[in-house]
């Protein structure tokens, strides 16, 4: 009897050092089964990964202004101080309608053009269960040159409705880990005009592109952009390459700064996907950054009230 | 002897396993607020689990890192993945005592001190801070506010962006509880 007694004050004893951690089990187990549906968050750093656009959109409103500089090419050498004397830019405002929806305008100065996109978020990756593996956004962009021609013969060929491009793609991106993220982008583009009679108005490209996060506030990007063969023969008078770009992302609070090399020279997907005639053998490399800031229009949301 | 035997055994799993009338809410808030010249920063969340075992003064906290809102989303996003990291630590809990004179049975104001280990981010760390009851109608509001340095909890935050935060974060917690049936 006197030993059940003994068995029993140990157990009190236990117990009672133990209640304190049962209390906090009790709820921390319940908080894991009653927690609802996570959505990955931070897929890319940026809008861009290096001239493709990321899934990623600036939440319901917020604002974001992209610096887009790509430089000559490194093979011009020394003279030219490896292409940094020359340098062409985009500049682009992209805005959160909804956290769904955002929209952007640019201009870059290739070719003096303007361009302009709608984004939709479709599918939101889902991380506490594996139901929806991938984010899907659907991205329609337009882009117009308005570059004057110095020939007035040809002012009859480039109308305004021929300097018109218009693009469809599908963005599907996966977040495998907290590093390693990739994006797949079926691509279809509409030129209104094209180079000679072979080539093709409707073509269609697949991009990929990946980031590799090396520690919590740097990654190295990569992006090729394959556009599938006998459908555009040339760029004035070029051979087409593919664009292969790489990039080295820095996040500083609202900033994000992306170090790039890049064989395209241009920031427009039509332009970027169909009309590149750099090649990296060739040396035909230009470096260049993205800086993105962040700018908050309205505050994002009140927490949930129950 | 038995039934003497069976109903000590009865009212130590009462006790210890608080299936006695707990306090338990699902909806209480936790913020934390950094102020800098430079920037402000908040998040708040309205969805933190707390018991309070009235007969042992036990009380236990836990809150989903994700579920903080942030006015930034930008800073949302850096918050879980730059900071707390809450895809590998997605909670934050406390778990501890509170002493001082209280009774949850009549109404009134309690000046109590709560005294636990608050575990963020992977680090286990002791917290004592001064807290207040409010008991009324049989409903108890418990509120806190306290201040904890980053660091501490090895949650780093690189030199540019340091001006920006505040060394010691201010968080503010109010829980309000109504008596399980």
């Amino acid at each position: 009897m006197r030993k059940i007694y003994f068995n029993l004050l140990l157990l009190i004893i236990s117990f009672q050092v133990h209640a304190q951690d049962s209390l906090l089990r009790s709820i921390s187990d319940s908080l894991s089964v009653g927690r609802g549906t996570d959505y990955v968050t931070g897929t890319f750093k940026a809008l861009y990964i290096v001239n493709m656009k990321t899934i990623e959109a600036p939440a319901a409103g917020a604002l974001n202004f992209e610096i887009q500089h790509r430089f000559g090419t490194i093979n011009e050498g020394a003279y030219h101080l490896w292409g940094l004397d020359f340098a062409t830019l985009r500049l682009g405002l992209d805005y959160g309608i909804s956290d769904r929806l955002s929209v952007g305008i640019g201009r870059s100065s290739v070719l003096e053009t303007f361009d302009g996109y709608v984004k939709y978020k479709l599918l939101r990756q889902t991380d506490n269960t594996a139901s929806v593996p991938v984010s899907i956004a659907l991205l329609g962009t337009t882009s117009y040159y308005t570059e004057h021609i110095a020939n007035p013969k040809l002012d009859s060929v480039f109308k305004s409705q021929y300097r018109l491009a218009y693009t469809a793609q599908i963005l599907i991106a996966r977040k495998f880990s907290s590093k390693f993220s990739l994006q797949i982008t079926p691509t279809f583009i509409h030129y209104n005009l094209v180079d000679s009679s072979i080539d093709h108005n409707n073509v269609f490209a697949l991009a990929a592109g990946g980031r590799f996060k090396i520690t919590k506030r740097m990654a190295i990007t990569a992006e090729y952009n394959y556009l599938f063969p006998n459908q555009l023969s040339s760029y004035t008078g070029l051979p087409l390459q593919n664009a292969l770009s790489f990039g080295w992302d820095i996040e500083t609070g609202g900033h994000v700064f992306q170090l790039v090399f890049t064989n395209a020279q241009t920031m427009n997907e039509p332009q970027y996907i169909g009309q590149t005639v750099g090649s990296w053998g060739n040396g035909d490399i230009y470096f260049g950054f993205n800086i993105s800031r962040n700018f908050n229009l309205k505050p994002h949301r009140k927490p949930k009230a129950y | 002897m038995r039934f003497k035997y069976f109903f000590f055994i009865f009212f130590l799993f009462c006790s210890t396993q608080g299936i006695c009338q707990n306090y338990m809410t699902k909806t209480g808030f936790i913020g934390f607020y950094s102020k800098t010249p430079l920037e402000d920063v908040q998040g708040e969340n309205n969805q933190v689990y707390a018991v309070l075992d009235p007969a042992s003064h036990h009380l236990a906290f836990a809150v989903l890192l994700k579920g903080f809102i942030f006015p930034k989303e930008l800073m949302q996003v850096h918050f879980n993945e730059n900071y707390v990291e809450s895809d590998k630590f997605p909670k934050a809990t406390f778990s501890g005592t509170c002493s001082g004179e209280m009774d949850l049975s009549k109404d009134g104001i309690y000046q109590i001190v709560v005294k636990g280990e608050l575990n963020l981010h992977g680090v286990t760390r002791p917290l004592e801070t001064t807290a207040q009851l409010e008991v009324k109608n049989g409903k108890v509001t418990g509120s806190s506010a306290f201040k904890i340095k980053p660091e501490d909890y090895q949650i780093s935050i690189p030199g540019i962006v340091r001006e920006k935060i505040a060394k010691e974060m201010d968080v503010k917690v109010q829980i309000v509880w109504t008596r399980n049936s």
